[in-house]
């Protein structure tokens, strides 16, 4: 989950001077590497080791006939890969769709979700009666097992009985129809709905925490010098957010982009074309048709194009704030 | 400036829309639980045609939610000690001592944060029947299986934080501590960790919220016996009915440990996920 600071505090903290416990000769020499076992022998059999194995694996030909014995799978090359960007088959074809749809996604979720935490972050800062009741509330969606708030939404975006349709037809008269949300084409704005307001609190939390650490008197300044509420937001907020802004658009957005559970718990296991997020597909990709050297294909591509996005913005944004 | 009339009516609308965009679904969430099945099967009400305690109590007969709720506690807690525990060794090291290899570890830990987990999903499986067919150490279907799993989840996260929170304890108390004849791990337990001990709330919260809310491994690596919360809860739908009062009632009565623990310690979590966007 969250890395909300600009840099690893392994960065940014003063580098541990050779003092203290670090001074004593003999025993610290060791001890460092006793004391990180447990956790480097846990990453290298959860993730690196995995890691490796799915980079092997995307160059096997591994069908369900070789998943009791999957060292013995043949080599396939780059087969794997080529049926996966062939965008003129079947299963190329649907990966793009699928990358197509999971960027819109992606992008979407992770603007209103940062707009709405803005606006709340802001309308919260000056204190008033009933502040951090309100705060706890908002941060109830985040709180709650993902699972037990996307079923919440799947019950209230059934056509029929749900409490959205309820809503659009009954109480506010906007159409006659009930449009249904969890199949065709309405279902990307179905998860949308349901990813924003399970992460926007997510968003709220951390502008509010970087809205307190800009000085008060800052404002009380600007305001002497005649700065509306906007013109103080856009010049003195905005940029005083900008290192928490950097870390926290990147975490939404490599979050929203890895998202499972909403479309999971959200369609079951008939996804509709529109709501179809690429994490989902692979999943259905490999554990549906057993061919698991096709989904480890889809994985890497998937991971080195996570890596060159993240790198192009670390770049990027890197740049820019040297510059400033 | 900012208690203007234009701030004030701002502040209003903000507070009332997101308001209604969060309380709605819970609000559902709460009067389902309280309906009988012909409401919730009916077309939608605000308000029950008679409130009834029954979902809370039949839940737990549609499906085996008790085992499912032993298999998500056990799995939860223990992978939140181990967890924490590893984490506060290793967030100890990178935190207080300088020696090779400590950027490369930092980073690599980091990163893996970044990856979705549907990468590491299908090797995990195929490496876990593997030790099975190897050794005979059952992972795929086992607690065991998703307990290593999940503690490896909240670790990268619970040592990044943690060592941010050593760090802001000086180290003139680790000498204090030496001087008065501690080793370093005297020093780690009796200053370090005391003084550090929101940071430790808040790194166990996050890590008992993820194990229990954990969705993508706990569909591929359970079976019957150690199903857990997030996959048994999708049991109510059977050929002939949905039973929509009781799945909100048994995504209520689930979700009420982690809220509780969050809301509890929230200013420790609070603090804690933002250490460092905040300096």
């Amino acid at each position: 989950m969250a890395v909300v600071t600009d840099e690893a505090p392994a960065a940014t903290a003063t580098k541990p001077s050779r003092r203290g416990l670090d001074r004593r000769p003999g025993l610290s020499r060791k001890l460092p590497y006793l004391l990180l076992a447990p956790a480097v022998v846990l990453e290298l059999l959860i993730h690196i080791v995995p890691m490796l194995v799915g980079i092997w694996m995307s160059f096997v030909k591994l069908t369900k006939f070789f998943i009791a014995n999957w060292s013995a799978a043949p080599w396939a090359g780059f087969n794997n890969y080529r049926v996966a960007v062939d965008f003129h088959n079947a299963v190329g074809e649907g990966l793009l769709k699928s990358f197509g749809v999971t960027v819109a996604f992606s992008l979407i979720t992770l603007a209103i979700s940062w707009i709405l935490g803005m606006a709340a972050a802001v309308a919260l800062q000056p204190p008033f009666k009933g502040r951090s009741a309100v705060r706890t509330l908002f941060l109830v969606p985040y709180a709650l097992p993902a699972y037990a708030g996307i079923l919440t939404w799947n019950f209230m975006l059934q056509r029929d009985t749900g409490a959205v349709n309820h809503i659009l037809v009954e109480n506010l008269g906007l159409t006659s129809d009930r449009p249904f949300w969890l199949i065709g084409g309405n279902a990307l704005a179905s998860l949308i709905t349901v990813a924003v307001w399970k992460l926007w609190p997510f968003a709220f939390l951390t502008l509010m925490a970087g809205l307190q650490s800009i000085p008060r008197d800052v404002y009380e300044a600007a305001a002497v010098d005649g700065a509306g509420s906007i013109r103080q937001w856009r010049n003195i907020t905005l940029p005083a957010l900008r290192p928490v802004n950097l870390v926290l658009v990147l975490v939404l957005f490599l979050w929203t982009f890895s998202d499972f559970n909403t479309p999971y718990v959200l369609f079951g296991n008939a996804q509709p074309p529109a709501g179809d997020l690429i994490t989902f597909h692979i999943y259905n990709a490999s554990f549906l048709t057993w061919n698991f050297g096709s989904g480890a294909a889809m994985s890497v591509l998937l991971l080195i194009f996570l890596m060159i996005v993240t790198g192009a913005y670390l770049i990027v944004t890197g740049r820019r704030s040297r510059r400033a | 400036m900012r208690d203007t009339k234009g701030f004030k009516a701002y502040r209003a609308v903000v507070l009332t829309v997101l308001g209604l965009f969060v309380l709605v679904p819970l609000y559902v969430m709460v009067t389902s639980s309280l309906k009988p099945l012909s409401d919730v099967q009916g077309a939608f009400t605000w308000w029950p045609s008679h409130i009834t305690l029954d979902p809370f109590v039949d839940m737990w007969k549609t499906v085996p939610l008790a085992r499912y709720f032993v298999n998500s506690t056990i799995v939860s807690v223990v992978a939140t000690v181990c967890s924490v525990a590893i984490a506060i060794l290793a967030a100890f090291a990178v935190s207080r001592f300088r020696f090779r290899g400590r950027s490369v570890f930092t980073t690599t830990v980091l990163s893996t944060q970044m990856f979705p987990g549907v990468l590491f999903l299908l090797p995990l499986f195929l490496i876990f029947v593997n030790i099975n067919n190897s050794i005979g150490v059952q992972l795929v279907g086992t607690r065991l299986g998703l307990i290593i799993t999940y503690l490896t989840f909240s670790l990268p996260f619970s040592i990044w934080m943690l060592a941010g929170y050593f760090d802001s304890i000086p180290r003139e108390l680790d000498e204090a501590a030496l001087v008065d004849g501690c080793g370093p791990m005297g020093a780690l337990a009796r200053v370090v960790l005391p003084a550090a001990r929101p940071g430790v709330i808040a790194v166990a919260i996050y890590s008992f919220m993820t194990a229990w809310g954990e969705v993508l491994f706990a569909s591929v690596m359970t079976t019957e016996s150690n199903r857990t919360l997030s996959v048994g809860l999708r049991q109510y739908s059977t050929q002939t009915n949905v039973y929509w009062n009781q799945i909100m009632a048994a995504a209520l009565v689930v979700s009420i440990p982690v809220v509780i623990g969050f809301l509890l310690a929230q200013r420790h979590f609070v603090a804690g996920v933002t250490a460092g966007a905040v300096k």
